[in-house]
């Protein structure tokens, strides 16, 4: 009688809620689950920086420190990482007979939704403080306060970006052999960026490509503070790119997950 | 049939299920070809003007100099691949009934690591294509480009052999993949990706010392400038190390199954 009388806004609010804090319990149960998340684009951080800190001797770049200027990316990556988990883990759920259940529950799509990529959002702060402490020990500058939180608005909404994807493609694959797939497509669309080197030292082909990936434009305004300074300019193309991506693989989920019968 | 054909022959069938696994599973195939393809993309487009970079060896492009390094990376995840799939046999009791069967137990062994050794040879001649598709010249010619395959090949082979005695030791799938970031910190600390010269410390220093930078000069060398023989002696020992290694690892390994069960 209860749950009848509770307003339908709430109700979805809880749902959400309870699905989020399923995904923290995993978190805290499975410490181990989250290491390769972690551990990944920590490497792949260490790793750029020691093969290509050199590159910054070309000129062109706007900051003399390599670990400045790839960090963003790294933390970016986390993000697509945590977010593809996010899709792998509902293709488990979904193989395990878990999906089933929520689908027959009284919660709209939509909510059941909104519960797993605003887990991933929120999962993503892991990956990218780690990495970020990691990148201020070996000398990364200090973005400033606005320059972190505009990096950090740009991380946890790219994860929920790569949630969208990962969920769309673990609803119409319904099998976690799809995982490579959503890895191989949030990689694709950070690195198709300029990742490594400012866009003027890339080569033709992917200076092309990576003027019209949005990601590149959410990169340039998480990397701002961390070159150099914030500036409202650089953050409104992220912010637009970011509420695009949204639209539309929030779209294509969702469709996705409406078309998923029990 | 004598005992040597009869072997073969299970090391021949061993090997191409292991080949056939890989290419029906996209968790396996996946990091042979699609991320090392990946990135060779985005590091030869994004980094490429690290070739005007005073130190950096004469090379065509850098996608010529990159080749070697995406053939290691590969055929390194081609090694870890091959583990995390033999330790799925081991967890699926498939293993256990080719232990009893009336073959020997090497030949088990043996059979993975022929078709990670197969899967090796793939990546070199995938990325060979895709070398020569975009405009790489191999310098060193059809005798550069067979040596730097045979090279590739033996490296696969010997990797895998790590891969397998991790999955032999441990049973467990999850342990093998859990293995993945070691093979990226491997390949960062090595000449893989760029000219050891040129890397940063303490990645520089290390890349001197690990023996996949010796493997991928002696892969590198035949592509962007001619066989070399010292750095192919040194690719040689370098892999003849890692095969002791993995031979010695597996055996121990292969005892502790079989005592475990």
């Amino acid at each position: 009688m209860e749950a009848a009388l509770t307003p339908n806004w709430r109700a979805n609010l809880a749902t959400i809620a309870a699905l989020m804090t399923r995904a923290k319990n995993e978190l805290i149960r499975v410490p181990g689950a989250a290491i390769p998340g972690v551990l990944a684009p920590t490497i792949f951080f260490l790793g750029l920086n020691g093969v290509f800190g050199s590159l910054t001797q070309l000129g062109g770049f706007e900051t003399g420190s390599y670990e400045s200027f790839i960090v963003p990316v790294s933390m970016l990556q986390g993000a697509g990482f945590t977010g593809a988990a996010a899709g792998v883990n509902l293709a488990r759920d979904y193989e395990q007979g878990w999906v089933d259940r929520l689908l027959v529950s009284p919660a709209p799509r939509w909510v059941l939704l909104a519960g797993n990529v605003l887990a991933a959002s929120v999962r993503a702060l892991v990956p990218a403080t780690f990495v970020l402490a990691i990148a201020f020990v070996i000398g990364a500058q200090w973005p400033g306060l606005d320059g972190l939180l505009v990096c950090y608005v740009m991380v946890t909404a790219t994860a929920a970006v790569a949630a969208c994807w990962g969920s769309m493609l673990a609803l119409h694959f319904k099998s976690q052999s799809a995982a490579p797939l959503m890895q191989a497509g949030t990689m694709a669309l950070i690195l198709l960026t300029p990742a490594y080197a400012p866009l003027a030292l890339l080569q033709p082909w992917l200076e092309d490509v990576a003027s019209v990936n949005p990601l590149t434009q959410v990169l340039e305004a998480a990397r701002q503070g961390f070159v150099g300074s914030v500036t409202w300019a650089e953050t409104w193309p992220g912010l637009m790119a970011l509420a695009g991506l949204l639209l539309v693989f929030g779209g294509l989920a969702l469709r996705e997950m409406r078309r998923t019968n029990v | 049939m004598s005992d040597v054909a009869a072997t073969a022959r299970v090391v021949r069938a061993l090997g191409a299920r292991s080949i056939r696994q890989t290419f029906r599973r996209p968790q396996l195939i996946s990091p042979i070809v699609v991320f090392p393809t990946l990135l060779l993309a985005v590091q030869t487009g994004g980094a490429g003007a690290g070739v005007e970079l005073p130190g950096f060896p004469p090379v065509q492009s850098f996608l010529q100099f990159m080749l070697a390094g995406s053939m290691m990376q590969s055929m390194m995840l081609a090694g870890n691949s091959g583990g995390i799939a033999f330790a799925v046999d081991i967890e699926m009791g498939f293993t256990d009934r080719l232990f009893a069967a009336p073959i020997p137990r090497f030949a088990i062994v043996l059979g993975r690591l022929a078709g990670t050794a197969a899967l090796g040879l793939f990546a070199a001649i995938w990325f060979f294509a895709i070398g020569l598709i975009f405009g790489a010249e191999i310098e060193g010619g059809v005798p550069g480009a067979l040596l730097a395959t045979a090279l590739v090949t033996a490296s696969a082979l010997a990797v895998g052999g790590i891969g397998a005695a991790i999955a032999l030791r441990t049973g467990s799938a999850s342990v093998v993949q859990g293995l993945f970031p070691l093979v990226l910190v491997v390949l960062f600390l090595s000449s893989a990706f760029f000219p050891q010269e040129l890397m940063v410390e303490p990645a520089k220093t290390i890349a001197e010392y690990n023996p996949l930078s010796f493997i991928v000069e002696g892969v590198r060398e035949p592509i962007i400038s001619g066989i070399d023989a010292t750095q192919t002696l040194e690719a040689v020992a370098a892999i003849a190390g890692i095969v002791v290694l993995g031979l010695m690892l597996s055996a121990r390994a292969l005892r502790h199954r079989l005592r475990v069960g």
